[in-house]
């Protein structure tokens, strides 16, 4: 398992970088992830990592864009503008969970 | 870890920090499209997931309606595609079924309860939530003529009718999905 240091923290990632162990997960950390991506993070960034945490920790995986939507209410539209690209694997990444499974 | 074969990846520990590639030089410019032919409740999704699939890793995707796809665009007819067993095989089921009335009703509702309890989108909000994804719609222009219809018939976010050669020079360098 590969292992980098981020936030000067030493932390163990999987072989495409993601968080290894979800509960390894702080704030400042998740911060970092973002700074590193390119993504500057807004409350409302803040709401959608919250609640990826949250349902990931009460579903046992990360929800697919569409729950993120349903779910929290927010746009579709949004999620690509708050995250560019990539949004489901990118706000999964900043949160410390693993990439959605799902295919919808 | 108690491994003891050399792990390449074990001893990366990078002055700069290993981060996912989400933006790959690679994959930008790569292009989606996909015609969708069909207009069978169970033959509208392929394109649709595939499509919604697509734009969620940043690909550029179009989807090209035609034929029997315009149902899936048709304000009158997107919400009430349906699903039979008549010719259709893989339903495992006795084909002299499919002709009972009532067959092809419980067929459909059957298989939206199913498509529902995997939380997917039925067509009309499956369509708009890949155009809020960025995703683009067209309309094929010989099956609007056709059927006479007009871009008036067709859902509003359906960017233009459009000829099949317009289609090609507009995918020029896409990858290509029919279904």
């Amino acid at each position: 398992m590969p292992s980098t240091t981020i936030a000067g923290r030493q932390i163990d990632v999987n072989e495409e970088g993601f968080l290894s162990n979800p509960d390894d997960w702080t704030e400042e950390l998740g911060a970092e992830f973002a700074r590193l991506i390119g993504v500057d993070m807004s409350e409302e960034h803040w709401k959608l990592v919250r609640f990826l945490r949250q349902d990931y920790k009460a579903m046992g995986e990360t929800p697919t864009l569409r729950r993120v939507s349903t779910q929290t209410g927010m746009p579709v539209k949004q999620l690509f503008t708050l995250f560019p690209g990539k949004p489901a694997k990118k706000m999964a990444y900043v949160a410390g969970v693993p990439k959605p499974k799902g295919c919808v | 870890m108690t491994d003891t074969k050399p792990d390449i990846q074990s001893d990366i520990q990078t002055e700069t920090p290993f981060v996912p590639s989400f933006d790959t030089p690679a994959e930008e410019g790569r292009k989606l499209a996909i015609i969708c032919s069909k207009g069978t409740l169970d033959m509208a999704y392929p394109g649709l997931i595939l499509g919604n699939a697509a734009l969620g890793e940043g690909v550029e995707t179009h989807l090209f309606f035609t034929f029997w796809g315009f149902d899936m665009i048709n304000k009158k007819t997107q919400s009430s595609l349906k699903a039979t067993l008549l010719g259709n095989t893989a339903m495992h089921m006795p084909q002299g079924l499919g002709g009972i009335p009532g067959m092809t009703h419980l067929a459909t509702s059957q298989l939206k309860k199913a498509i529902a309890e995997l939380d997917i989108p039925e067509v009309p909000d499956f369509l708009d939530q890949i155009v809020a994804s960025g995703g683009h719609l067209w309309a094929c222009r010989l099956s609007a003529d056709m059927n006479h219809l007009t871009e008036a018939d067709l859902r509003d976010d359906v960017e233009g009718i459009i000829s099949a050669s317009d289609f090609i020079e507009m995918t020029a360098g896409a990858q290509l999905l029919f279904i």
